[in-house]
């Protein structure tokens, strides 16, 4: 049996399955960060010291990886406008470039990190460091995800485009608001952490 | 998105330009960081920059401009309880269950079971 609704508008809401639950999981991640954002807003009206970012962590890599981000939600976008004009090879090359750019990212994370393990900068030393690990810990985390999920629909996952073409690209595009909202909460952490 | 292979092509224009915006604004809110400006103000330049930003990326890639109203009343309904959110620690704060009061007629002196009635 087919589970209804997958390309098909509801009468009731206007939407297809895939589009209201995509944004309802979203609105679930807006909780999640947004309650994180807060715990940082009270964590540093609340403390006597609070350094600026920009004298623990590096400014220029963390802008680098911010044009990372960016970069790869437009090539997220033109791939799910590669479908759309029935391009696929295209959509196999901008979806390739955002998984690497992704991987970019984490690498650049990940040097970051090590730079900040090897001079004991952890989250126990102080409430900055705390707040700065779990936050970009939790957003690599949804990175992950995201290449996960992306790799699934460049590799295995694009074999639907032969079988059910309108469903692929239904699953592309929320795939992308997904990776927009990863990029989203990029936008906010960066000057949050990195600058002020 | 939807549309005729037309209405895609624009959109794709728009997806560039809107790159372009988003990667000049994050210079921007880098060469801003340097400015010589007191810390309040910093913050609120660095804000505003970062919603414009995450308003282009919303609107255009998300494709929020031309959404149907349920996701609106989904979206609202976040905000709404986003803000909720964030005063949540506030009433923490005010709570005072448990916490010891001082009444403004304390050194009065006490009465007698009898006489209350």
């Amino acid at each position: 049996m087919d589970i209804p609704y997958t390309v098909a508008e509801r009468p009731d809401t206007g939407l297809n399955n895939v589009k209201l639950g995509i944004w309802l999981f979203l609105a679930s991640e807006v909780m999640l960060f947004g309650g994180l954002f807060s715990s940082y807003i009270l964590l540093r009206v609340g403390a006597t010291e609070w350094p600026v970012g920009s004298t623990l962590l590096n400014v220029p890599i963390g802008t680098f990886n911010t044009a990372v981000l960016i970069i790869s939600s437009i090539t997220m976008v033109m791939a799910h406008a590669s479908l759309k004009l029935d391009e696929f090879g295209k959509y196999k090359t901008y979806m390739g470039l955002t998984i690497l750019l992704a991987l970019t990212f984490l690498a650049v994370k990940g040097y970051e990190y090590w730079e900040k393990v090897s001079n004991d900068h952890l989250p126990a030393e102080s409430t900055y460091l705390a707040i700065y690990w779990t936050l970009t810990g939790l957003h690599g985390l949804h990175i992950i995800g995201g290449i996960i999920v992306n790799s699934y629909f460049w590799g295995p996952g694009s074999a639907m485009w032969r079988t059910k073409r309108e469903q692929f690209i239904n699953r592309v595009e929320a795939a992308g608001l997904y990776w927009h909202f990863v990029d989203l909460v990029w936008i906010f952490l960066f000057p949050v952490l990195y600058l002020l | 998105m939807s549309g005729s292979i037309e209405e895609v092509k624009k959109h794709v224009a728009a997806y560039q330009k809107v790159g372009v915006t988003l990667l000049v604004l994050t210079g921007v809110t880098v060469a801003a960081s340097y400015l010589p400006t007191a810390v309040p103000l910093a913050i609120v330049i660095a804000l505003i920059i970062a919603t414009t930003k995450g308003s282009l990326v919303a609107s255009i890639f998300m494709h929020l401009r031309n959404e149907r109203k349920a996701i609106y009343w989904a979206l609202a309904m976040t905000v709404l309880f986003w803000v909720f959110l964030m005063f949540l620690p506030l009433l923490g704060q005010l709570d005072h269950i448990g916490v010891p009061k001082t009444l403004s007629n304390a050194n009065a002196p006490a009465m007698h079971a009898d006489e209350e009635h």
